[in-house]
């Protein structure tokens, strides 16, 4: 009888997460954003794309990493040729530094505001459209409802969002499918030689909705992510 | 249709404005003088001083010794080309088309407006009437041509209406003078002896050439019409109108988007048989207490989709004032562009900056927060960061060049800020700075990358970049300015890596 029950549970859960929108992957198809370990720790092991996720980011230099990460996602997602809008404070990124990440500069389109009033307006806007593949946003902050109509805006059009939040010190829950948080770390020797190596990250994944919160080291070589030892830190489960 | 043309001259027209100004100069003799190479000559004449002999070209001290009690006003350059420009916006209520003729005149398109005034001649004394009782010395004339309604009216003593086709007939009788020659082409006529056009008609063309150059051909041609002129109108129509008549005044926000979708459907059906789309549209709000209020929107592709461009409009709604209520809208279309027809696709292929729905959206942002906020860069061939990269004219534009690979730090400070640092010897890398109050120790860097300034742009230090790496394993891009020189090197942090 447990056997059955374990079953059934089993068979229960995945027909809930179909219905909440993440669909298992066709075979042959893992891997799908070059993360490696990391996608595992989402619900079938996929990367969720038509969702969003949130990037916390406490100072410039986190979001400077975490605009490193990001980027390094979206050259994936924009193989096949795509677009993808920026929204942020105004210049403030430098395009020049997306090619390093394989993502063309000229295929962004940057969207500069100073408001986050505006700038949630534009990201829903952008996120229904499904001409592109991505929108990333810098803001201050995102509560509850606001990424919720965010989420539903994705989920007509498959976009994938990107929410860098700069203000970390108030951290309101959201809807969002993950919550990321990614800090530099020092590169490592190359050889003995002298300079610096590979970009290296501490990508923490403080949330994941159904999925397993963890945390690696990554590192960026030759136009992919390369992770560098697994650091599995088993927390209790959370939802939602 | 023939066209037809109204050519008005005003003989005084610089003395007649100012008289209306000045009401004590009306009956006396006065003259407009500017200086030219060390004298003061007249401009302008008013009807009254050239009866006592002061004319245009004279110098004031000649004109003062013929006439005792000439008053000289200072001539501004320029005011007859704004008088005409005034008189001219007036005459448009009689026709769309009017140009303004340097010095003295207007051209006036009148084909297929004189029937509202019972015929060409109730046309010309209507006209005619209302400038003279506006205190102006017009006259006027009605030809095929706007050549020969010009020599007509400035020349002719009587019959003002040219028949259709009788070009020639009327001007044969009027000097050189009147097909708008240059002065030496004149002077030339009058030394052998042609005293009118008349003369003229009756030599052949080549010999006409031989001795007096194209122009004269060129004027005779456009004066009888074997030329076709295109005088520049001075409000350029536009080509796509639309208007919506209100029987009740509108006063609210759905019924102003009522009209705009009427107007629209309107406009985008014709568009559509045409093949083309809007890029500019320009709704005008005529309101009840005679003001007019506008809005406008752009995109960028041109589109003939009523609910796409109905959604830009309704952003701009709020805008209007629509006060004691709106009675005439009118939908203007500027600038349109060729539409080409897409091709129905069995599968949807990823068509990148071309797809639809992306300038959709980005037509939605920039009717919201303004066009300036959006912006696509394509590399600049700089290695000066500030300049490496420029923005791109144009939704579909590609880069002429490859982006560079360099080490190039994902957010950039703009401008660079100024940091204390420690540096063992001159030309290496900091062993430590301080930005912001935080000290940083560095224990990783790359460079130095010297980026040398671009003086024909611009004058100042070169600079040395450091990719510099601290104890937390944060990036940053630092640089020097100019040389080490005797302890005080500036040092500037200019982003930050990933």
């Amino acid at each position: 009888m447990p056997v059955e029950k374990r079953e059934m549970i089993e068979r229960l859960q995945k027909d809930i997460l179909q219905w909440e929108g993440y669909r298992p992957p066709p075979v042959g198809t893992r891997n799908l954003v070059g993360l490696g370990m990391v996608e595992a720790a989402f619900p079938n092991g996929v990367f969720p794309i038509g969702a969003i996720h949130e990037l916390v980011c406490g100072s410039s230099e986190q979001a400077a990493a975490s605009g490193g990460l990001v980027t390094g996602i979206l050259s994936v997602l924009m193989q096949q040729g795509g677009v993808c809008v920026w929204i942020g404070r105004a210049r403030r990124l430098f395009a020049p530094a997306l090619a390093l990440f394989g993502v063309e500069p000229h295929k962004v389109i940057f969207i500069s505001l100073s408001k986050d009033k505006d700038a949630l307006w534009v990201m829903e806007e952008a996120l229904k459209c499904p001409g592109l593949k991505a929108v990333v946003c810098e803001l201050g902050e995102i509560n509850f409802k606001q990424s919720r109509r965010l989420q539903l805006a994705v989920e007509q059009s498959r976009v994938t969002g990107f929410v860098l939040r700069n203000a970390a010190d108030k951290l309101g829950s959201t809807s969002c499918a993950a919550r990321w948080q990614v800090r530099s770390l020092p590169s490592a020797d190359m050889d003995g030689l002298p300079g610096i190596g590979h970009l290296r990250w501490q990508v923490d994944l403080l949330k994941v909705r159904n999925g397993q919160p963890g945390s690696w080291i990554l590192e960026w070589q030759e136009g992919r992510f390369i992770p560098v030892e697994e650091i599995t830190l088993t927390e209790e489960r959370q939802v939602g | 249709m023939p066209k037809r043309y109204m050519v008005i001259v005003f003989r005084h027209l610089l003395t007649d404005a100012l008289a209306l100004r000045r009401l004590e100069l009306k009956e006396a003799p006065f003259v407009l003088a500017a200086p030219v190479k060390n004298r003061v000559v007249i401009t302008a004449a008013s009807p009254a001083a050239e009866q006592q002999g002061a004319f245009t070209g004279m110098a004031v001290a000649d004109a003062r010794a013929a006439v005792a009690d000439l008053v000289v006003v200072d001539d501004t350059p320029g005011k007859a080309a704004k008088l005409l420009r005034l008189l001219g916006l007036g005459c448009i209520r009689y026709t769309p088309i009017v140009s303004v003729d340097l010095p003295n005149g207007l051209i006036l398109d009148i084909s297929g407006c004189t029937h509202l005034w019972a015929g060409e001649r109730g046309y010309l004394t209507e006209i005619v009437l209302k400038l003279r009782k506006a205190g102006f010395d017009a006259r006027a004339a009605i030809a095929d041509t706007p050549g020969a309604a010009w020599a007509v009216a400035h020349f002719a003593v009587s019959r003002p209406i040219v028949e259709s086709g009788a070009q020639a007939k009327a001007i044969a009788g009027l000097p050189p003078a009147a097909l708008r020659l240059s002065d030496e082409i004149l002077e030339r006529l009058q030394k052998l002896g042609f005293r009118t056009i008349g003369l003229l008609l009756s030599i052949p063309a080549q010999a006409l050439r031989r001795r007096f150059g194209k122009e004269l051909l060129l004027r005779l041609d456009q004066a009888l019409g074997r030329v076709t002129e295109y005088p520049e109108p001075l409000v350029p129509p536009v080509p796509y109108v639309e208007r919506l008549p209100c029987l009740e005044p509108i006063r609210n926000a759905p019924g102003i988007a009522i009209a705009i979708e009427k107007l629209l459907s309107a406009v985008c059906t014709r568009l559509q048989a045409e093949g083309k789309g809007v890029r500019k549209a320009v709704l005008k709000c005529y309101r009840i207490d005679g003001r007019t209020v506008q809005t406008g929107i752009t995109t960028n592709r041109g589109s003939h989709s009523v609910s796409h461009l109905l959604k830009l409009f309704e952003l701009q709604i709020s805008k209007i004032e629509p006060a004691l209520g709106i009675e005439l809208f009118v939908l203007e279309v500027p600038k349109v562009e060729e539409m080409e027809t897409p091709q129905e696709q069995l599968w949807a292929l990823d068509k990148g900056l071309a797809d639809t729905s992306l300038a959709e959206m980005l037509d939605r942002v920039a009717g919201k927060v303004g066009s300036q906020t959006i912006q696509r860069f394509l590399p600049a061939e700089h290695y000066w960061p500030e300049r490496s990269v420029k923005a791109a004219t144009s939704i579909t534009e590609e880069p002429e060049t490859t982006w560079p690979m360099q080490m190039r730090p994902m957010r950039l400070l703009n401008p660079p800020e100024r940091i204390e640092v420690m540096a063992l010897v001159p030309d290496n890398p900091p062993k430590l700075f301080v930005y912001k109050g935080k000290r940083h120790n560095i224990t990783k860097a790359d460079g130095p990358e010297r980026i040398g300034r671009e003086w024909w742009h611009d004058s100042g230090e070169h600079r040395d970049y450091y990719v510099v790496e601290d104890t937390d394993g944060q990036r940053y891009w630092v640089f020097r300015s100019g040389y080490y020189d005797g302890g005080d090197a500036q040092w500037y942090l200019h982003g930050f890596f990933a």
